[in-house]
Protein backbone atom coordinates (compact mmCIF):
# COMPACT_ATOMS: atom_id res chain seq x y z
CA UNK A 1 0.00 0.00 0.00
CA UNK A 2 0.99 3.33 -0.91
CA UNK A 3 -0.12 7.07 0.03
CA UNK A 4 0.66 10.66 -1.53
CA UNK A 5 -0.08 13.41 -0.31
CA UNK A 6 1.72 17.14 1.65
CA UNK A 7 3.23 17.51 4.74
CA UNK A 8 2.10 18.84 7.55
CA UNK A 9 4.72 19.55 10.55
CA UNK A 10 4.58 19.82 13.77
CA UNK A 11 7.05 20.00 16.78
CA UNK A 12 8.19 17.50 19.70
CA UNK A 13 5.90 16.55 22.39
CA UNK A 14 2.63 16.88 20.06
CA UNK A 15 -0.14 16.02 22.71
CA UNK A 16 -3.19 14.23 22.60
CA UNK A 17 -5.05 17.23 24.36
CA UNK A 18 -3.62 19.23 20.82
CA UNK A 19 -4.84 16.48 18.36
CA UNK A 20 -8.33 16.65 19.97
CA UNK A 21 -9.08 18.69 22.89
CA UNK A 22 -11.52 17.09 25.75
CA UNK A 23 -13.79 19.56 24.74
CA UNK A 24 -14.49 17.25 22.63
CA UNK A 25 -14.60 14.38 24.00
CA UNK A 26 -18.24 14.50 24.57
CA UNK A 27 -18.86 12.42 21.30
CA UNK A 28 -16.82 9.50 19.98
CA UNK A 29 -18.21 9.96 16.40
CA UNK A 30 -15.04 10.34 13.49
CA UNK A 31 -16.73 12.70 11.89
CA UNK A 32 -17.01 15.54 14.42
CA UNK A 33 -13.57 14.64 15.99
CA UNK A 34 -12.49 15.36 12.03
CA UNK A 35 -13.59 18.90 12.40
CA UNK A 36 -11.48 19.79 15.39
CA UNK A 37 -8.83 17.67 14.77
CA UNK A 38 -4.93 19.73 15.71
CA UNK A 39 -7.72 22.95 16.23
CA UNK A 40 -5.30 23.92 19.29
CA UNK A 41 -2.08 23.55 17.19
CA UNK A 42 -3.13 24.98 13.54
CA UNK A 43 -6.90 26.06 13.53
CA UNK A 44 -7.05 25.78 9.63
CA UNK A 45 -5.54 22.34 9.50
CA UNK A 46 -8.91 20.73 9.42
CA UNK A 47 -10.30 22.41 6.49
CA UNK A 48 -7.33 21.97 4.51
CA UNK A 49 -6.08 18.81 5.37
CA UNK A 50 -6.45 16.61 1.95
CA UNK A 51 -7.15 12.75 2.09
CA UNK A 52 -3.22 11.34 2.10
CA UNK A 53 -1.59 14.12 3.44
CA UNK A 54 1.30 13.31 6.11
CA UNK A 55 1.72 14.66 9.90
CA UNK A 56 5.34 14.79 10.23
CA UNK A 57 5.73 15.41 14.37
CA UNK A 58 8.68 15.85 16.53
CA UNK A 59 9.84 13.68 19.31
CA UNK A 60 7.41 11.93 21.87
CA UNK A 61 4.25 12.75 19.18
CA UNK A 62 0.84 11.43 21.01
CA UNK A 63 1.63 12.26 24.16
CA UNK A 64 -0.40 12.43 27.19
CA UNK A 65 -3.99 11.43 27.57
CA UNK A 66 -5.00 7.60 26.20
CA UNK A 67 -7.98 8.87 24.04
CA UNK A 68 -8.02 6.69 20.93
CA UNK A 69 -10.04 9.74 20.08
CA UNK A 70 -6.75 11.44 18.43
CA UNK A 71 -5.43 8.39 16.26
CA UNK A 72 -9.51 8.46 15.50
CA UNK A 73 -9.77 12.11 14.24
CA UNK A 74 -6.59 12.11 12.22
CA UNK A 75 -7.70 9.28 10.33
CA UNK A 76 -11.12 10.91 9.89
CA UNK A 77 -9.67 13.88 9.03
CA UNK A 78 -7.83 11.63 5.82
CA UNK A 79 -4.12 11.93 7.69
CA UNK A 80 -2.37 8.83 5.72
CA UNK A 81 0.20 8.31 7.69
CA UNK A 82 1.96 10.46 10.86
CA UNK A 83 5.84 10.29 11.12
CA UNK A 84 7.62 10.97 13.89
CA UNK A 85 10.91 10.13 15.82
CA UNK A 86 9.03 8.52 18.54
CA UNK A 87 5.94 8.13 19.50
CA UNK A 88 4.70 7.78 22.99
CA UNK A 89 3.62 4.62 24.19
CA UNK A 90 -0.13 4.75 23.86
CA UNK A 91 -1.11 6.55 20.89
CA UNK A 92 1.50 4.07 19.14
CA UNK A 93 -0.75 1.04 20.72
CA UNK A 94 -4.01 2.95 19.50
CA UNK A 95 -2.66 3.91 16.53
CA UNK A 96 -2.07 0.49 15.55
CA UNK A 97 -5.22 -0.95 17.03
CA UNK A 98 -7.41 1.37 15.00
CA UNK A 99 -5.29 1.29 11.69
CA UNK A 100 -3.28 4.30 11.40
CA UNK A 101 -0.26 3.93 10.05
CA UNK A 102 2.44 5.44 11.98
CA UNK A 103 6.42 5.45 11.20
CA UNK A 104 9.39 5.57 13.26
CA UNK A 105 12.03 7.75 11.47
CA UNK A 106 14.07 10.75 12.80
CA UNK A 107 15.88 11.50 9.71
CA UNK A 108 12.13 11.76 7.63
CA UNK A 109 11.19 13.85 10.60
CA UNK A 110 14.06 16.35 10.68
CA UNK A 111 14.52 16.26 6.90
CA UNK A 112 10.98 16.64 5.63
CA UNK A 113 9.55 20.37 5.26
CA UNK A 114 6.17 21.87 5.63
CA UNK A 115 4.10 21.32 2.68
CA UNK A 116 6.94 19.51 0.97
CA UNK A 117 4.88 16.63 -1.34
CA UNK A 118 5.51 12.77 0.61
CA UNK A 119 5.12 9.43 -1.05
CA UNK A 120 5.48 6.29 1.33
CA UNK A 121 5.51 2.53 1.09
CA UNK A 122 3.97 1.10 3.74
CA UNK A 123 5.64 -2.36 2.64
CA UNK A 124 8.80 -1.53 1.97
CA UNK A 125 8.73 1.25 5.05
CA UNK A 126 9.96 3.60 2.64
CA UNK A 127 9.57 7.75 2.61
CA UNK A 128 10.13 9.63 -0.38
CA UNK A 129 10.30 13.19 -0.01
CA UNK A 130 8.94 14.20 -3.83
CA UNK A 131 10.13 17.66 -3.05
CA UNK A 132 13.84 16.96 -2.61
CA UNK A 133 13.52 13.54 -3.88
CA UNK A 134 15.42 12.24 -0.70
CA UNK A 135 14.31 8.80 0.29
CA UNK A 136 14.03 7.71 4.13
CA UNK A 137 13.86 3.95 5.48
CA UNK A 138 11.73 4.07 8.87
CA UNK A 139 12.45 1.84 12.13
CA UNK A 140 10.33 -2.16 10.71
CA UNK A 141 7.03 -2.63 12.29
CA UNK A 142 7.48 -5.03 15.19
CA UNK A 143 6.70 -8.39 14.76
CA UNK A 144 3.72 -9.00 16.77
CA UNK A 145 1.79 -5.67 15.73
CA UNK A 146 2.54 -6.87 12.20
CA UNK A 147 0.84 -9.92 13.21
CA UNK A 148 -2.47 -7.52 14.22
CA UNK A 149 -2.11 -5.66 11.77
CA UNK A 150 -2.29 -9.39 9.67
CA UNK A 151 -5.77 -10.11 11.54
CA UNK A 152 -7.01 -7.19 10.33
CA UNK A 153 -6.80 -4.84 13.29
CA UNK A 154 -6.88 -6.06 17.13
CA UNK A 155 -10.14 -6.49 17.08
CA UNK A 156 -10.12 -9.29 14.64
CA UNK A 157 -7.49 -10.87 16.17
CA UNK A 158 -9.94 -11.13 19.48
CA UNK A 159 -12.28 -12.60 17.37
CA UNK A 160 -10.29 -14.94 16.31
CA UNK A 161 -9.01 -15.89 19.21
CA UNK A 162 -12.48 -16.29 21.09
CA UNK A 163 -13.49 -18.80 17.88
CA UNK A 164 -10.76 -20.54 19.06
CA UNK A 165 -11.88 -20.81 23.27
CA UNK A 166 -15.38 -21.57 21.47
CA UNK A 167 -14.48 -24.56 20.31
CA UNK A 168 -12.72 -25.82 23.38
CA UNK A 169 -15.17 -25.21 25.91
CA UNK B 1 17.71 -14.72 37.56
CA UNK B 2 17.34 -11.15 39.78
CA UNK B 3 14.27 -9.31 38.85
CA UNK B 4 12.78 -5.39 39.19
CA UNK B 5 9.07 -5.21 41.18
CA UNK B 6 7.60 -4.46 37.87
CA UNK B 7 9.43 -7.70 36.21
CA UNK B 8 7.88 -9.65 38.88
CA UNK B 9 4.59 -8.46 38.68
CA UNK B 10 4.66 -9.68 34.92
CA UNK B 11 6.20 -12.81 35.29
CA UNK B 12 3.21 -13.65 37.98
CA UNK B 13 0.73 -12.80 35.48
CA UNK B 14 2.10 -14.77 32.40
CA UNK B 15 2.47 -17.73 34.33
CA UNK B 16 6.44 -17.66 33.91
CA UNK B 17 8.49 -17.65 36.46
CA UNK B 18 10.71 -14.97 35.09
CA UNK B 19 10.48 -12.42 32.34
CA UNK B 20 13.43 -10.03 30.72
CA UNK B 21 12.96 -6.39 29.50
CA UNK B 22 11.93 -6.35 25.73
CA UNK B 23 10.13 -9.14 25.62
CA UNK B 24 6.65 -9.28 24.66
CA UNK B 25 3.98 -10.88 26.77
CA UNK B 26 0.47 -11.97 27.36
CA UNK B 27 -0.48 -11.29 30.65
CA UNK B 28 -3.45 -11.90 32.68
CA UNK B 29 -5.03 -8.65 34.11
CA UNK B 30 -6.54 -8.36 37.40
CA UNK B 31 -8.65 -5.84 36.62
CA UNK B 32 -9.46 -3.66 33.83
CA UNK B 33 -10.63 0.36 34.32
CA UNK B 34 -12.54 2.24 31.35
CA UNK B 35 -14.41 6.18 32.29
CA UNK B 36 -17.12 7.84 30.51
CA UNK B 37 -14.83 8.90 27.46
CA UNK B 38 -12.90 5.96 26.78
CA UNK B 39 -15.44 3.33 27.49
CA UNK B 40 -17.67 4.27 24.64
CA UNK B 41 -15.42 3.53 22.21
CA UNK B 42 -14.34 0.19 24.11
CA UNK B 43 -17.83 -0.82 24.20
CA UNK B 44 -18.69 -0.41 20.74
CA UNK B 45 -15.48 -2.29 19.82
CA UNK B 46 -16.65 -4.99 22.48
CA UNK B 47 -19.57 -5.65 21.25
CA UNK B 48 -17.78 -5.85 17.66
CA UNK B 49 -15.66 -9.22 19.08
CA UNK B 50 -18.80 -11.21 19.47
CA UNK B 51 -17.74 -11.82 23.16
CA UNK B 52 -20.97 -10.80 24.75
CA UNK B 53 -20.57 -11.12 28.38
CA UNK B 54 -17.23 -9.66 29.63
CA UNK B 55 -14.43 -11.78 31.29
CA UNK B 56 -15.65 -11.41 34.67
CA UNK B 57 -18.17 -9.06 35.98
CA UNK B 58 -15.89 -8.13 39.15
CA UNK B 59 -13.17 -7.12 37.42
CA UNK B 60 -14.50 -4.47 35.01
CA UNK B 61 -14.63 -1.55 36.39
CA UNK B 62 -16.12 1.49 34.71
CA UNK B 63 -15.98 4.72 36.60
CA UNK B 64 -18.35 7.99 35.19
CA UNK B 65 -15.79 10.85 35.93
CA UNK B 66 -15.40 12.99 33.72
CA UNK B 67 -18.05 15.03 32.59
CA UNK B 68 -20.08 13.39 35.33
CA UNK B 69 -22.37 15.26 36.76
CA UNK B 70 -23.35 14.95 33.46
CA UNK B 71 -22.25 18.24 31.81
CA UNK B 72 -23.95 18.61 28.40
CA UNK B 73 -26.44 16.45 26.25
CA UNK B 74 -23.52 15.01 24.21
CA UNK B 75 -21.74 13.79 26.99
CA UNK B 76 -24.70 12.75 28.77
CA UNK B 77 -25.54 10.62 25.79
CA UNK B 78 -22.12 8.83 26.26
CA UNK B 79 -21.99 8.34 29.75
CA UNK B 80 -25.16 6.64 28.79
CA UNK B 81 -23.68 4.25 26.94
CA UNK B 82 -21.43 3.45 29.95
CA UNK B 83 -24.56 3.27 32.69
CA UNK B 84 -26.84 1.06 29.78
CA UNK B 85 -23.89 -1.10 29.31
CA UNK B 86 -22.59 -1.82 32.93
CA UNK B 87 -26.37 -2.70 33.90
CA UNK B 88 -26.97 -4.81 31.17
CA UNK B 89 -24.01 -7.05 31.96
CA UNK B 90 -24.66 -6.58 35.47
CA UNK B 91 -21.50 -5.36 36.39
CA UNK B 92 -20.60 -5.80 40.44
CA UNK B 93 -19.29 -2.73 40.64
CA UNK B 94 -21.34 0.31 39.83
CA UNK B 95 -20.80 3.88 40.73
CA UNK B 96 -22.67 7.03 39.69
CA UNK B 97 -23.57 10.47 40.88
CA UNK B 98 -23.37 10.53 44.53
CA UNK B 99 -21.26 7.34 45.00
CA UNK B 100 -18.69 7.73 42.19
CA UNK B 101 -14.82 9.53 42.48
CA UNK B 102 -12.06 10.64 40.10
CA UNK B 103 -11.35 6.88 39.39
CA UNK B 104 -7.81 6.71 40.68
CA UNK B 105 -8.81 8.32 43.68
CA UNK B 106 -11.66 6.07 43.97
CA UNK B 107 -10.16 2.42 43.47
CA UNK B 108 -7.47 2.16 45.77
CA UNK B 109 -9.69 3.22 48.24
CA UNK B 110 -12.36 0.95 47.70
CA UNK B 111 -9.41 -1.59 47.39
CA UNK B 112 -10.35 -2.93 43.97
CA UNK B 113 -6.59 -2.23 43.18
CA UNK B 114 -3.88 -3.39 45.57
CA UNK B 115 -0.36 -4.78 45.73
CA UNK B 116 0.99 -7.10 43.13
CA UNK B 117 -2.16 -6.44 40.90
CA UNK B 118 -1.72 -6.45 37.15
CA UNK B 119 -4.33 -3.59 35.95
CA UNK B 120 -4.89 -1.92 32.79
CA UNK B 121 -6.90 0.87 31.89
CA UNK B 122 -8.27 3.17 29.05
CA UNK B 123 -7.00 6.53 30.97
CA UNK B 124 -3.48 7.39 30.73
CA UNK B 125 -3.04 7.74 34.84
CA UNK B 126 -3.95 4.03 35.51
CA UNK B 127 -0.12 4.17 36.15
CA UNK B 128 -1.48 5.77 39.55
CA UNK B 129 -1.35 2.57 41.53
CA UNK B 130 1.60 2.10 41.07
CA UNK B 131 1.89 4.07 44.30
CA UNK B 132 0.71 0.87 46.04
CA UNK B 133 2.79 -1.50 44.15
CA UNK B 134 0.58 -2.29 41.43
CA UNK B 135 1.66 -2.55 37.91
CA UNK B 136 -0.75 0.10 36.35
CA UNK B 137 -0.73 1.11 32.58
CA UNK B 138 -2.87 2.79 30.00
CA UNK B 139 -3.97 1.50 27.13
CA UNK B 140 -6.49 2.69 24.31
CA UNK B 141 -10.41 2.24 23.64
CA UNK B 142 -9.61 -0.44 21.92
CA UNK B 143 -6.91 -2.29 23.95
CA UNK B 144 -9.54 -2.05 26.62
CA UNK B 145 -12.32 -3.84 24.75
CA UNK B 146 -10.04 -6.49 23.83
CA UNK B 147 -9.11 -7.38 27.45
CA UNK B 148 -13.00 -6.93 28.74
CA UNK B 149 -13.31 -9.69 26.49
CA UNK B 150 -10.75 -11.61 27.26
CA UNK B 151 -9.42 -10.84 30.46
CA UNK B 152 -5.65 -10.67 28.88
CA UNK B 153 -3.55 -7.91 27.41
CA UNK B 154 -0.19 -7.94 25.74
CA UNK B 155 2.48 -5.64 26.33
CA UNK B 156 6.64 -5.28 26.19
CA UNK B 157 8.11 -5.68 29.34
CA UNK B 158 9.39 -1.99 29.72
CA UNK B 159 13.44 -1.42 31.74
CA UNK B 160 13.35 -0.28 34.54
CA UNK B 161 14.87 3.38 35.62
CA UNK B 162 15.39 3.78 39.75
CA UNK B 163 15.20 6.75 41.49
CA UNK B 164 16.57 7.11 44.49
CA UNK B 165 15.04 9.73 47.29
CA UNK B 166 17.92 10.78 49.85
CA UNK B 167 17.10 12.77 52.57
CA UNK B 168 14.32 14.14 53.91
CA UNK B 169 11.17 16.57 52.66
CA UNK B 170 10.62 19.79 54.48
CA UNK B 171 6.97 20.56 55.72
CA UNK B 172 5.67 22.05 52.22
CA UNK B 173 7.06 19.49 49.73
CA UNK B 174 5.52 16.46 49.52
CA UNK B 175 5.34 13.75 46.43
CA UNK B 176 4.37 16.22 43.96
CA UNK B 177 7.32 18.14 44.70
CA UNK B 178 9.39 15.09 44.04
CA UNK B 179 7.82 13.74 40.79
CA UNK B 180 7.79 17.38 39.34
CA UNK B 181 11.20 17.66 40.18
CA UNK B 182 12.08 14.39 39.10
CA UNK B 183 10.11 14.88 35.29
CA UNK B 184 12.00 18.50 35.03
CA UNK B 185 15.41 16.70 35.00
CA UNK B 186 14.77 13.57 32.43
CA UNK B 187 11.95 15.37 30.39
CA UNK B 188 8.81 14.65 29.29
CA UNK B 189 9.87 11.37 27.42
CA UNK B 190 12.68 10.78 29.93
CA UNK B 191 11.19 7.41 30.82
CA UNK B 192 9.59 6.99 27.45
CA UNK B 193 8.25 3.33 27.38
CA UNK B 194 9.76 2.13 30.86
CA UNK B 195 9.20 1.50 34.28
CA UNK B 196 9.83 4.32 36.84
CA UNK B 197 10.85 3.00 40.37
CA UNK B 198 10.86 4.56 43.53
CA UNK B 199 12.91 4.42 46.32
CA UNK B 200 14.93 5.57 49.08
CA UNK B 201 14.74 6.87 52.79
CA UNK B 202 12.58 9.93 51.33
CA UNK B 203 9.74 7.45 49.86
CA UNK B 204 9.98 5.41 52.88
CA UNK B 205 8.80 8.33 54.91
CA UNK B 206 6.46 9.32 52.24
CA UNK B 207 2.48 8.79 52.81
CA UNK B 208 0.66 6.65 50.52
CA UNK B 209 -0.99 9.20 49.36
CA UNK B 210 2.32 10.86 48.21
CA UNK B 211 3.48 7.71 46.67
CA UNK B 212 0.16 7.60 44.50
CA UNK B 213 0.90 11.24 43.94
CA UNK B 214 4.30 10.11 42.17
CA UNK B 215 3.24 7.02 40.51
CA UNK B 216 0.17 9.49 38.99
CA UNK B 217 2.71 11.18 37.05
CA UNK B 218 4.74 9.01 35.17
CA UNK B 219 3.41 8.89 32.15
CA UNK B 220 4.04 12.40 32.24
CA UNK B 221 7.62 11.22 31.78
CA UNK B 222 6.71 8.88 29.12
CA UNK B 223 6.95 6.01 31.21
CA UNK B 224 4.78 2.85 30.99
CA UNK B 225 4.59 2.40 34.44
CA UNK B 226 5.37 4.30 37.98
CA UNK B 227 6.07 2.19 41.55
CA UNK B 228 6.93 2.03 44.77
CA UNK B 229 7.65 -1.38 46.20
CA UNK B 230 5.07 -2.12 49.02
CA UNK B 231 6.09 -1.70 52.58
CA UNK B 232 4.68 -2.26 55.88
CA UNK B 233 3.26 1.82 54.96
CA UNK B 234 1.37 0.15 52.03
CA UNK B 235 0.12 -2.74 53.98
CA UNK B 236 -1.41 -0.72 56.84
CA UNK B 237 -3.32 1.67 54.15
CA UNK B 238 -4.92 -1.59 51.62
CA UNK B 239 -5.46 -3.90 55.16
CA UNK B 240 -9.19 -3.48 55.95
CA UNK B 241 -10.05 -2.30 52.01
CA UNK B 242 -8.24 -4.81 49.92
CA UNK B 243 -11.24 -7.06 48.28
CA UNK B 244 -8.92 -9.79 46.35
CA UNK B 245 -5.72 -11.22 47.88
CA UNK B 246 -2.70 -8.68 47.38
CA UNK B 247 1.22 -9.72 47.33
CA UNK B 248 3.83 -8.14 48.21
CA UNK B 249 6.64 -8.09 45.65
CA UNK B 250 10.30 -6.26 46.05
CA UNK B 251 13.07 -6.23 43.45
CA UNK B 252 16.05 -8.28 44.19
CA UNK B 253 18.81 -5.94 45.53
CA UNK B 254 20.71 -7.31 42.27
CA UNK B 255 18.12 -6.43 39.73
CA UNK B 256 19.61 -4.63 36.53
CA UNK B 257 18.21 -1.15 35.73
CA UNK B 258 18.69 0.89 32.89
CA UNK B 259 19.72 4.05 34.84
CA UNK B 260 19.84 5.34 38.29
CA UNK B 261 19.05 8.55 39.19
CA UNK B 262 19.73 9.95 42.95
CA UNK B 263 18.98 12.83 44.66
CA UNK B 264 18.50 14.81 47.96
CA UNK B 265 16.10 15.96 48.58
CA UNK B 266 16.14 17.78 51.93
CA UNK B 267 16.47 21.48 50.25
CA UNK B 268 13.92 20.94 47.73
CA UNK B 269 11.55 23.54 47.43
CA UNK B 270 8.51 23.71 46.50
CA UNK B 271 8.14 23.09 42.56
CA UNK B 272 6.15 24.57 40.16
CA UNK B 273 5.71 23.35 36.29
CA UNK B 274 5.77 26.57 34.18
CA UNK B 275 3.61 26.10 30.80
CA UNK B 276 2.88 24.34 28.70
CA UNK B 277 4.87 21.36 29.88
CA UNK B 278 4.54 19.33 32.98
CA UNK B 279 9.10 18.95 32.51
CA UNK B 280 9.14 22.74 32.75
CA UNK B 281 9.54 22.88 36.46
CA UNK B 282 11.88 25.82 39.15
CA UNK B 283 11.14 26.47 42.50
CA UNK B 284 8.11 28.25 43.00
CA UNK B 285 10.62 30.89 44.76
CA UNK B 286 12.00 31.50 41.24
CA UNK B 287 8.58 32.06 39.68
CA UNK B 288 8.47 35.49 39.72
CA UNK B 289 5.16 37.79 39.69
CA UNK B 290 2.87 35.72 38.14
CA UNK B 291 -0.86 36.35 38.88
CA UNK B 292 -3.72 34.31 38.55
CA UNK B 293 -7.08 33.88 37.86
CA UNK B 294 -8.14 30.28 39.42
CA UNK B 295 -6.94 28.05 41.68
CA UNK B 296 -7.82 24.25 41.11
CA UNK B 297 -7.24 21.71 44.42
CA UNK B 298 -8.13 17.75 43.42
CA UNK B 299 -7.83 15.71 40.69
CA UNK B 300 -6.09 12.27 40.48
CA UNK B 301 -2.94 13.64 41.50
CA UNK B 302 -3.90 15.52 44.73
CA UNK B 303 -7.57 15.33 45.86
CA UNK B 304 -7.00 12.84 48.33
CA UNK B 305 -7.88 13.75 51.84
CA UNK B 306 -4.25 14.95 52.96
CA UNK B 307 -3.76 17.12 49.89
CA UNK B 308 -6.85 18.37 51.10
CA UNK B 309 -5.49 18.81 54.90
CA UNK B 310 -2.81 20.49 53.28
CA UNK B 311 -4.55 23.09 51.60
CA UNK B 312 -6.90 23.46 54.94
CA UNK B 313 -3.68 24.28 56.98
CA UNK B 314 -2.58 27.35 54.70
CA UNK B 315 -5.79 28.49 54.25
CA UNK B 316 -7.18 28.74 57.83
CA UNK B 317 -8.03 31.93 58.49
CA UNK B 318 -7.21 33.18 55.15
CA UNK B 319 -9.42 34.56 52.42
CA UNK B 320 -8.80 33.63 48.51
CA UNK B 321 -7.71 36.93 47.08
CA UNK B 322 -10.87 38.47 45.80
CA UNK B 323 -9.29 38.23 41.51
CA UNK B 324 -8.80 34.62 42.29
CA UNK B 325 -11.70 31.90 42.06
CA UNK B 326 -10.63 28.60 44.48
CA UNK B 327 -11.83 25.74 43.10
CA UNK B 328 -11.33 22.65 46.09
CA UNK B 329 -12.64 19.19 44.44
CA UNK B 330 -12.30 16.15 46.83
CA UNK B 331 -11.66 13.22 45.07
CA UNK B 332 -14.51 10.87 45.63
CA UNK B 333 -17.34 10.20 48.46
CA UNK B 334 -15.07 9.46 51.37
CA UNK B 335 -13.11 11.91 50.68
CA UNK B 336 -15.83 14.58 50.73
CA UNK B 337 -17.56 13.10 53.86
CA UNK B 338 -13.93 12.89 56.01
CA UNK B 339 -12.87 16.58 54.92
CA UNK B 340 -16.42 17.75 56.40
CA UNK B 341 -15.82 15.51 59.42
CA UNK B 342 -12.82 16.65 59.65
CA UNK B 343 -13.80 20.44 59.77
CA UNK B 344 -11.82 21.22 56.53
CA UNK B 345 -14.94 22.14 53.99
CA UNK B 346 -15.75 24.94 56.82
CA UNK B 347 -12.19 26.37 55.95
CA UNK B 348 -12.55 26.68 52.64
CA UNK B 349 -16.06 27.72 52.56
CA UNK B 350 -14.44 30.30 54.79
CA UNK B 351 -11.43 31.33 52.37
CA UNK B 352 -14.58 31.72 49.68
CA UNK B 353 -13.78 28.55 48.11
CA UNK B 354 -16.67 26.67 45.45
CA UNK B 355 -16.49 23.05 46.82
CA UNK B 356 -17.49 20.68 43.98
CA UNK B 357 -19.08 16.89 44.10
CA UNK B 358 -16.50 15.04 42.72
CA UNK B 359 -15.35 14.86 39.49
CA UNK B 360 -12.86 15.09 36.84
CA UNK B 361 -13.79 18.54 36.02
CA UNK B 362 -11.74 21.24 34.75
CA UNK B 363 -8.23 19.36 34.83
CA UNK B 364 -8.64 18.38 31.60
CA UNK B 365 -11.07 21.48 30.68
CA UNK B 366 -14.05 19.47 30.81
CA UNK B 367 -16.50 21.47 33.20
CA UNK B 368 -16.68 23.24 36.37
CA UNK B 369 -13.41 25.96 35.77
CA UNK B 370 -12.93 26.28 32.02
CA UNK B 371 -10.99 29.22 31.37
CA UNK B 372 -11.02 32.40 29.51
CA UNK B 373 -8.37 33.25 26.81
CA UNK B 374 -5.38 34.69 28.48
CA UNK B 375 -6.34 33.41 32.16
CA UNK B 376 -3.98 31.83 34.11
CA UNK B 377 -4.81 29.10 36.75
CA UNK B 378 -2.52 27.52 39.81
CA UNK B 379 -3.76 23.50 39.65
CA UNK B 380 -2.99 20.38 41.78
CA UNK B 381 -3.23 18.75 38.22
CA UNK B 382 -1.04 16.84 35.88
CA UNK B 383 -0.82 18.41 32.42
CA UNK B 384 -0.10 22.13 31.40
CA UNK B 385 -0.45 21.38 27.74
CA UNK B 386 -2.07 24.13 25.70
CA UNK B 387 -5.87 24.60 26.09
CA UNK B 388 -5.58 22.05 28.80
CA UNK B 389 -7.87 24.06 31.09
CA UNK B 390 -9.82 25.42 28.45
CA UNK B 391 -8.71 28.19 25.77
CA UNK B 392 -5.94 27.29 23.76
CA UNK B 393 -4.07 31.12 25.33
CA UNK B 394 -4.82 30.42 28.49
CA UNK B 395 -2.21 28.75 31.22
CA UNK B 396 -2.05 26.07 33.73
CA UNK B 397 0.97 26.50 36.12
CA UNK B 398 1.18 22.74 37.92
CA UNK B 399 1.87 22.87 42.10
CA UNK B 400 1.44 20.91 45.44
CA UNK B 401 -1.94 21.81 47.30
CA UNK B 402 -0.04 24.26 49.96
CA UNK B 403 1.54 26.32 46.87
CA UNK B 404 -2.19 26.27 45.17
CA UNK B 405 -3.88 27.30 48.31
CA UNK B 406 -0.70 30.08 49.12
CA UNK B 407 -1.46 31.53 45.22
CA UNK B 408 -5.00 31.53 45.89
CA UNK B 409 -4.69 33.52 49.12
CA UNK B 410 -2.05 35.79 47.58
CA UNK B 411 -3.53 36.11 43.88
CA UNK B 412 -0.14 34.86 42.05
CA UNK B 413 2.30 32.19 42.57
CA UNK B 414 3.31 31.83 45.62
CA UNK B 415 5.36 29.77 48.22
CA UNK B 416 3.45 28.43 51.54
CA UNK B 417 5.46 29.92 53.82
CA UNK B 418 4.56 33.54 52.83
CA UNK B 419 0.82 32.77 53.98
CA UNK B 420 1.74 30.84 56.92
CA UNK B 421 4.59 31.77 59.19
CA UNK B 422 5.11 28.87 61.75
CA UNK B 423 5.78 25.53 59.50
CA UNK B 424 6.62 22.46 62.26
S1 LIG C 1 -8.49 14.02 37.30
FE1 LIG C 1 -7.64 14.76 35.37
S2 LIG C 1 -5.89 13.48 34.94
FE2 LIG C 1 -7.09 12.48 36.53
S3 LIG C 1 -8.40 11.02 35.45
FE3 LIG C 1 -9.53 12.94 35.66
S4 LIG C 1 -9.09 14.13 33.81
FE4 LIG C 1 -7.59 12.49 33.93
Amino acid sequence: MQIEGQAWCFGDNLDTDRIIPARYLNTSDPKELAAHCMEDADATFASRVAPGDVVVAGRNCGCGSSREHAPLALKAAGVGAVIAPSFARIFFRNSFNIGLPILECPEAAAGIQPGNKVRVDFERGLITDLTTGREYVAQPIPPFMGKIIECGGLINYVRERMGKASTNP
Amino acid sequence: MPMTVTEKILARHTGKDEVCPGELVNVRCDVVLGNDITAPLAIAEFERTGAGRVFDKSRVLLVPDHFVPNKDIKSAEQAKILRDFARQQELTHRWDVGTMGVEHCLLPEQGLVGPGDLVIGADSHTCTYGGIGAFATGVGSTDLAAAMALGETWLKVPESIKFVFHGRLGPWTGGKDLILHTIGVIGVDGALYQAMEFTGEAIADLSVEGRLTMANMAVEAGAKNGIVAPDKKTRRWVEGRNQRPVTFLASDPDAVYARVYEFDVTDLEPQVAFPHLPSNVRPVAQAGEVLIDQAVIGSCTNGRIEDLRLAARVLAGHKAHRDVRLIVIPGTQAIYRQAMDEGLITVFLDAGAAVSTPTCGPCLGGHMGILARGERSVATTNRNFVGRMGHPQSEVYLANPAVAAASAVLGRLADPREVVQDAD
